[in-house]
């Protein structure tokens, strides 16, 4: 297989100690077993997220995103950017767009770059993780390193708001994505179809609006259940932050019984690329994923 | 049809919000089809959903537009934006409806999401990254210390089960992660700011 190279921004939930931590252990795996190389933008900063824009405002915003394109492109020329994080792929892309395209917005955020020393050249395309799996290395090169097929495990593929609208992945609808489901699939898994696979799980609202955000996460769980999946697996570590931890508030406020393991993708196929439970981050879990850790033990 | 009659759809409001918000520029291009409110995840919580919040700056509506909290709700899902028949960046325009609000002192006061925004805001551009653990800890205190102490306590088994997951670390207390050119990134965001409040008229 080729090899594949990028500059990697990891974004500021993925680093050590912080709640998706377990996702970066399983893309490291992950892409060991893919021979991918992900060199660190070095001295990356938050993207501002999704609702850095009420105290942050539009030109900050935009010089932070620079920021890390500028100094991916100082240090990591000719190297195309990839994030693991749907909220900063999608920040990086959205600013991306908007300077490229206004040459008053472009000179604004270079002036303020220049305050830190830096230039922003618009020489770097950016990608989230499942695009560089899907569109540069594509599903049969990430079947061939299966030793162990996830047999008999049905997933209900999270797909969420934020790798999906706008921009979306491969040119795939926004109303019914498949990669993740063909993902799945790729990995021996079973792809169960249902209802709530593009709901937003309440994103950063989790956190200031608790019972509008739990009703999103409910809904999703519960339809999950409803059809017979085991499992959820997502490519957003606030989707799963959100589904995951807040299963037991609800169980606690309304007497439901939800206790249903949530998922990187890329653990997925770490699993499935025979790595250990550690490797994929099984160990990062307030609800366990007990049948992907029988199958790193057999 | 009279001056009178027309006057208020040829109003200032329309081109402060063309000027100064973010995306504003776009407003003009709503056809009030109403499919953005059928498509928000939080429709049901929006005293004015999106295409009403556009005719009304249409109208004029100043204070009732930028006092609402409905841009509030926005989750930043997307759904509105990919739908619209017109391709209008609703989800920009509602969070710089949001922001322009706030930065007017308009907002509702204690409204959840705009005290969050300014307190995730406050806690990246600290260290150029995100401390979880001191913006979780700010967010259970931003009501008062008694709120914060009960708040605390009812998050306790999520707490102590993400460090037991190795996915929070109290020692992040002690400052955690951070960029290493901090005064490069701060004269950024302060050149940022500059610029950004001298063009929408925020300068003091």
């Amino acid at each position: 297989m080729a090899k594949k190279e990028y500059a990697f921004y990891p974004g500021c939930s993925s680093q050590k100690g912080a709640s998706a931590s377990n996702y970066l252990t399983s893309v490291n795996a992950m892409c060991d077993k893919l021979d991918v190389t992900i060199t660190e933008i070095p001295d990356w900063n938050c993207c501002g997220a999704s609702i850095g824009y009420a105290e942050g405002g539009e030109l900050p915003r935009l010089a932070l995103s620079a920021r890390n394109f500028a100094l991916a492109e100082q240090h990591l020329p000719g190297k195309e950017m990839v994030a693991t994080c749907a909220a900063c792929w999608l920040a990086q892309r959205e600013v991306k767009d908007r300077i490229d395209h206004n040459e008053v917005l472009l000179k604004e955020t270079n002036e303020a770059l220049a305050a830190a020393g830096l230039q922003y050249q618009g020489t770097t395309p950016v990608r989230h993780m499942v695009e560089v799996l899907i569109e540069d290395l594509g599903y049969d090169a990430l079947k061939q390193p299966v030793v162990k097929p996830l047999e008999g495990i049905k997933f209900a593929g999270y797909v969420g708001c934020q790798t999906n609208r706008p921009f979306g992945i491969d040119g795939e609808s926004f109303e019914n994505p498949v990669y993740l489901d063909k993902l799945v699939e790729t990995v021996g898994g079973e792809a169960v179809p249902y209802d709530q696979k593009v709901t937003c799980c309440g994103g950063a609202l989790a956190f200031s609006e608790p019972e509008k955000s739990q009703k999103q996460i409910r809904d999703i769980v519960e339809s999950a259940y409803d059809h017979g999946a085991e499992m959820i697996v997502t490519p957003c570590p606030l989707c799963q932050a959100n589904v995951e931890i807040y299963q037991s508030e609800i169980n606690k406020k309304h007497g439901t019984k939800l206790n249903m393991p949530v998922l990187y993708y890329s653990q997925l196929m770490t699993v499935a690329y025979g790595g250990t439970a550690k490797e994929a981050g099984l160990d990062g879990h307030l609800i366990r994923a007990t049948r992907l850790e029988d199958i790193t033990k057999k | 049809m009279s001056e009178q009659a027309t006057a208020r759809y040829t109003n200032d409001f329309l081109r402060e919000v063309e000027k100064n918000v973010e995306e504003g520029h776009w407003v003009k291009m709503c056809m009030q089809c109403g499919v953005c409110a059928g498509s928000c995840p939080l429709g049901s919580a929006w005293a004015h959903p999106p295409q009403e919040i556009f005719m009304m700056i249409r109208a004029g509506k100043r204070e009732e537009v930028l006092t609402s909290d409905s841009m509030w709700m926005c989750t930043s899902c997307y759904n509105c934006m990919v739908r619209c028949p017109r391709q209008l960046p609703i989800t920009h325009i509602m969070h710089g409806l949001a922001n322009y609000a706030h930065r007017l002192g308009l907002s509702p006061k204690g409204q959840p999401t705009q005290a969050t925004a300014t307190l995730f805001w406050n806690n990246l551009i600290k260290k150029g990254r995100v401390n979880e653990l001191t913006f979780s800890l700010a967010l259970y205190f931003k009501d008062g210390f008694v709120q914060g102490i009960k708040n605390a306590l009812n998050m306790q088994a999520v707490g102590f089960g993400l460090m037991k997951a190795k996915r929070l670390n109290p020692m992040e207390i002690l400052g955690g992660h951070a960029v290493k050119d901090q005064a490069g990134l701060k004269a950024m965001i302060a050149k940022a700011r500059e610029i950004e409040d001298r063009k929408k008229g925020f300068a003091k």
